[in-house]
């Protein structure tokens, strides 16, 4: 029979991971829904990667509240779980007197939320900070408690961390409908699989909407905004050292410059409203642009440098506020909505709340003696000296074999990723870097199509990039309707033999 | 980790890497040669269709004969050779050098050296640099990705295939998947003429009735998990007319937009890059800036044929075994004058015999390639046809070279007019 | 009168063949007697160098490039591919190897192009 879990969470981005992991500390028996091949493939996997400081946003929202408190427990979290973060700072860079005004509302708002050593700085000191800046900039805010992560690492860590203590992870678990009875819910997928839970957690991203539909709860309507994004080549010029960003626009925190934890730069993102949820297609305007906007504060940039873009989507809510509650209208179901910017810096302070949200409705939490709350360390060619290397290798030789020569990933690296469930080859590249680098897997697709081939046993045409319908290649040459090794054909059997003896090769 | 000591390390196996490692080799010196395939040929081992060797040795071969000759000579030769092993580093200074790799069969490698030959090759343009907009699905290859993919592990990239640039590469391809019974729907050039060769463009796109779409982009390509299609946009005076933009359905799509020598050792060993070329700035000997670190073939600067990429990393080869013998020769600098876009090297040897390789700026019928010495022209050449995607070579004998006074900078200016 | 580019070698000289009657033919602009034969042949029986990939028996190396050794009537060229696609390499094979002889009596053979397992790699 199969279990009836505590708690289950739709969506492992980086709320549900976070989530998860938090509620994996209490004797529960919970369950984290994936409706794609792997976590993090949502909304998460473009997030730009800061760490917000936290002087964005009014301090009567939620989102304010929960920005600042999660930034401050992102130290804890990255000693627990060693993904990639660095609290680089964060730098608003103003142009002109008008620009300055706003800085110094957004001084106040930081204030108001009890941002850590905010600090409005002049142009002497902007630049000094961030000798990379145009020249012409007048002064701005420093906001050093910001930071950079590695948004899907992070996901990994939170889910791997939450498996450990107990978390059941379901991917391709898409939800189709939800059903009441007595005091659970039966949850049905696409493809009809069932799992019951006493309580809900919809952290759907994209799809919170939706999900919340098929508990018959709030209406509400998320609204995708598209955000653009260009990472550019480690050797790219001009590199800030901190996160820098305009004097913010309307809707959005408006086109940054992100030096990223792993040493590339990323430009952008734009901020479209659009309609479909999954429109992530990337347009030449904002490529222009994002970089005319982006040279104006870093000059030296260049789009000589991008070796790739991608768009995410930001799952938007009328009022731009967060949606975290116990549902009015459905039992059991605390809807986690509207998780945009800063939901990444947001998610520890999030699970938490959720936490508080869950025990509210009676849910009873008791700490698990046996928690750990640390991932084992995975060795990477990268982040070791020769010597290190070569005595790990001498234990473990997969490590001396370089797969990714772009990002010095080894075979053994993307053997652990397989083992630990990424089995696709973006699930494989947000896990060890393989394929992220400038070549973009030119050299090393071949490489890990045959490496999970021979860990999974899975034939090659059936690896895919992401998951259901990506498959990478649609069959072998020679392979279409018959089987050469059991000698069924005429000319196949008699093959070939190397002594030089000659064949004929008619076929009639 | 083991230690080995050598006069000359190779860093690349392919063409490139073995000529030159034989021709230290036949001077005498002690070489390795590294690579991180576990075979020698580099790319050529993927390129099974035939064109290569013409000027190398008078016959018309495929790209894994032409490597075959080479490998049976390499192994012959008392080279120590390393495969299957990647080079992560290389330090020193100009008394000698310590290329540090790793691999399977030895862990961390030490090599030390007085001399290092860069032969790594370059890698392909990919949609990344090349910004095309429109989704991210699977079925997007770089035309030597899909070419290894197909002709060494026998994977089919798709059944309807859109290739952008006319690259050989991407000719080559066409016609490879039309032979294995895929469809290619087009093959789209922004540049107003084709990149590749004219034969390529004959025997791979007319015998097969592949259209060719000159002076026209990729605007977009379509698909939520595989590529669905791609929208093509004509260019009208150079740029997209978006109203005249048309829709092909296909599961692939082909990028052969050019190439780049592949320097990250390079730049990180702290070696001098020229931008025109992105390879390394070299002297009358393919020496870089970097004393004792010298490069040829295609990391050096981008070669239409592997049959120049071999006979120039022969002479570098021969040039490494002159430094390791203390031989020096007096030289001075070269540039690139009107309507040249690059030329290799950056400096000549009067007292030698030079090879200079250059790429124009323009397309042009009937021009003159000219060099100048302190503004008098010391030697001219006419040209049937030029264009930027083939590369002119000149051989320059110490007799083309005027008496050139010492103390003077005697720089020579590469123009064509 | 017909223009080819010549495929003979990497140049791509502009061909202009004549038909003069009695299977007598005019060939010029070619810069070598390459150019002359290819000519020739491109107006009367159109041939080609064919080059494909043959399945192997290894797993290291699962397939195995070859060619015909001179070039084939463009007529048996798709037959040709199909007819490789059905056959069986066993490794050790050395390059040069002869794997078809005389082609559907074309006169053309089919002939290995790389030795596998490679020379100087020990393991398969």
């Amino acid at each position: 029979m199969k279990p009836i879990f505590d708690v289950a969470i739709i969506g492992a981005g980086v709320t549900g991971a976070a989530i998860a992991r938090r509620l994996s500390s209490f004797k529960l028996s919970v369950a984290l829904f994936e409706r794609r091949t792997d976590v993090s493939f949502g909304v998460s996997k473009a997030n730009s990667g800061i760490i917000h400081a936290g002087f964005h946003h009014n301090p009567s929202t939620l989102k304010a509240r929960l920005e600042v408190q999660g930034n401050s427990l992102f130290d804890r979290l990255k000693a627990e779980l060693g993904f990639p973060f660095r609290r680089v700072g964060i730098l608003v860079v103003a142009f002109s007197p008008e620009e300055l005004k706003t800085v110094e509302a957004l001084y106040e708002i930081g204030s108001a939320n009890r941002v850590p050593q905010l600090e409005i700085v002049g142009r002497e000191r902007i630049l000094s900070l961030e000798p990379k800046l145009n020249g012409d900039a007048v002064g701005g805010l420093w906001a050093p408690t910001g930071g950079i992560v590695e948004p899907y690492r992070l996901v990994f860590a939170l889910v791997e961390n939450a498996q450990a203590n107990g978390v059941s992870l379901f991917t391709d678990w898409s939800l189709a409908a939800a059903r009441r009875a007595d005091d659970r819910w039966l949850l049905v997928s696409e493809t009809g699989e069932t799992h019951e839970a006493r309580r809900v957690v919809n952290a759907a991203g994209l799809y919170a909407d939706e999900v919340s539909g098929f508990f018959d709860a709030e209406e509400f309507h998320i609204i995708p905004r598209k955000g653009e994004e260009f990472l550019l080549d480690k050797n790219a010029a001009g590199f800030p050292s901190h996160v820098i960003f305009p004097v913010p626009a309307r809707n959005s925190k408006g086109v940054l410059v992100i030096p990223t934890v792993e040493g590339t730069m990323m430009v952008g993102p734009t901020a479209v409203e659009i309609e479909e949820k999954d429109d992530t297609g990337t347009t030449t305007e904002n490529l222009d642009r994002v970089f005319s906007l982006a040279a104006r504060m870093v000059p030296g940039i260049s789009k000589r440098d991008i070796i790739t873009s991608f768009a995410g989507l930001r799952p938007t809510l009328p009022g731009d506020d967060f949606f975290i509650d116990l549902s009015r209208k459905a039992p059991g179901l605390v809807q986690v909505a509207g998780i945009q910017s800063p939901g990444l810096t947001a998610a520890p302070a999030i699970a938490e709340y959720v936490k508080e949200l869950l025990q509210k409705d009676g849910l009873e939490l008791t700490e698990k003696p046996d928690f750990v709350p640390t991932v084992g360390h995975s060795s990477k060619v990268v982040e070791m000296n020769f010597a290190e290397l070569d005595e790990l290798a001498r234990r473990e030789r997969a490590f001396a074999h370089i797969v990714c020569r772009c990002e010095s990933v080894s075979e053994a690296e993307v053997v652990e990723a397989i083992h630990k469930g990424h089995i696709t080859l973006d699930g494989i590249k947000f896990y060890t870097r393989a394929g992220m680098g400038r070549c973009q897997g030119g050299f090393c697709t071949y490489r890990l199509l045959s490496i999970i081939a021979r860990e999974t046993g899975m034939p090659v045409d059936q690896i895919t990039k992401r998951g259901k319908g990506s498959t990478l290649v649609v069959g072998r040459i020679g392979d279409a309707g018959r089987d050469m090794e059991d000698g069924s054909n005429t000319l196949g059997r008699a093959g070939f033999a190397p002594s030089g003896r000659k064949r004929s090769g008619s076929g009639d | 980790m083991l230690e080995k000591t050598y006069d000359a390390v190779v860093i690349g196996g392919g063409a490139a890497g073995m000529a030159a490692a034989l021709a230290v080799r036949e001077g005498g010196h002690s070489v390795a040669i590294v690579d991180r395939e576990a075979y020698f040929g580099g790319i050529l081992m993927q390129c099974i269709h035939n064109g290569f060797g013409i000027h190398e040795f008078g016959e018309d071969l495929t790209g894994p004969e032409f490597a075959e000759r080479f490998i049976s000579r390499v192994l012959g030769a008392g080279i120590d050779i390393y495969l299957d092993t990647t080079v992560m580093d290389i330090t020193g200074d100009e008394a000698s050098h310590v290329v540090t790799a790793c691999g399977k069969d030895y862990g961390v490698l030490r090599l030390e050296c007085r001399a290092v030959v860069l032969a790594m090759g370059c890698r392909e343009r990919n949609r990344g640099n090349v910004a095309i907009a429109g989704t991210r699905p699977a079925g997007v290859f770089t035309a030597g990705l899909a070419q290894r993919l197909m002709n060494l592990e026998g994977y089919l990239p798709g059944r309807r295939v859109v290739v952008i640039g006319s690259g050989d590469i991407g000719l080559i391809m066409a016609r490879r998947l039309t032979l294995v019974g895929a469809q290619v729907l087009a093959v789209v050039e922004i540049l107003p003429y084709p990149s590749g060769l004219a034969r390529n463009i004959s025997q791979c796109l007319k015998d097969f009735s592949i259209p060719l779409y000159l002076s026209h982009v990729v605007s977009k390509i379509t698909g939520k998990d595989r590529v669905d299609g791609v929208e093509v946009t004509p260019l009208v005076e150079g740029n997209p007319d978006y109203t005249k933009s048309f829709r092909l359905s296909c599961d692939t799509v082909l990028l052969s937009v050019g190439l780049i020598p592949e320097n990250e050792l390079s730049r990180k060993a702290g070696v001098p890059l020229n931008d025109d070329t992105g390879g390394p700035r070299i002297d009358a000997n393919l020496m870089s800036a970097s004393p004792g670190i010298f490069a040829c073939g295609n990391v050096l600067h981008v070669h239409d044929l592997v049959d120049y990429a071999a006979e120039e990393a022969r002479r570098c080869g021969e040039a490494v075994g002159r430094f390791l013998s203390g031989v020096s020769a007096k030289q001075f600098p070269l540039t690139a004058g009107a309507n040249v876009r690059s030329v290799v090297p950056n400096f000549y040897a009067p007292d030698r015999e030079n090879v200079l390789y250059i790429r124009s700026f323009i397309v042009k019928n009937d021009a003159i390639l000219s060099l100048q010495i302190g503004g008098s022209e010391i030697k001219k050449r006419k040209l049937a046809h030029i264009q930027p995607s083939e590369m002119i070579r000149l051989r320059l004998q110490p007799a083309d070279f005027p008496a050139l006074r010492d103390g003077r900078d005697n720089l020579m200016e590469v123009a064509i007019r | 009168m017909t223009e080819f580019v010549c495929i003979a070698c990497p140049i791509g000289c502009m061909l202009t063949v004549e038909l003069k009657g009695e299977g007598e033919v005019s060939v010029t602009g070619n810069r070598c007697p390459k150019g002359a034969v290819y000519g020739r042949d491109e107006m009367i029986s159109p041939t080609r160098v064919v080059t494909a990939v043959v399945r192997t028996d290894s797993q290291a190396f699962p397939y195995i490039p070859v060619r015909t050794d001179k070039p084939l009537p463009r007529a048996l060229i798709t037959d040709l591919i199909g007819d490789l696609t059905r056959l069986l390499v066993r490794l050790p094979a050395k390059r040069g190897s002869v794997l078809i002889e005389d082609y559907r009596g074309s006169g053309v053979n089919v002939m290995l192009t790389r030795t596998l397992p490679p020379e100087g790699v020990s393991r398969e």
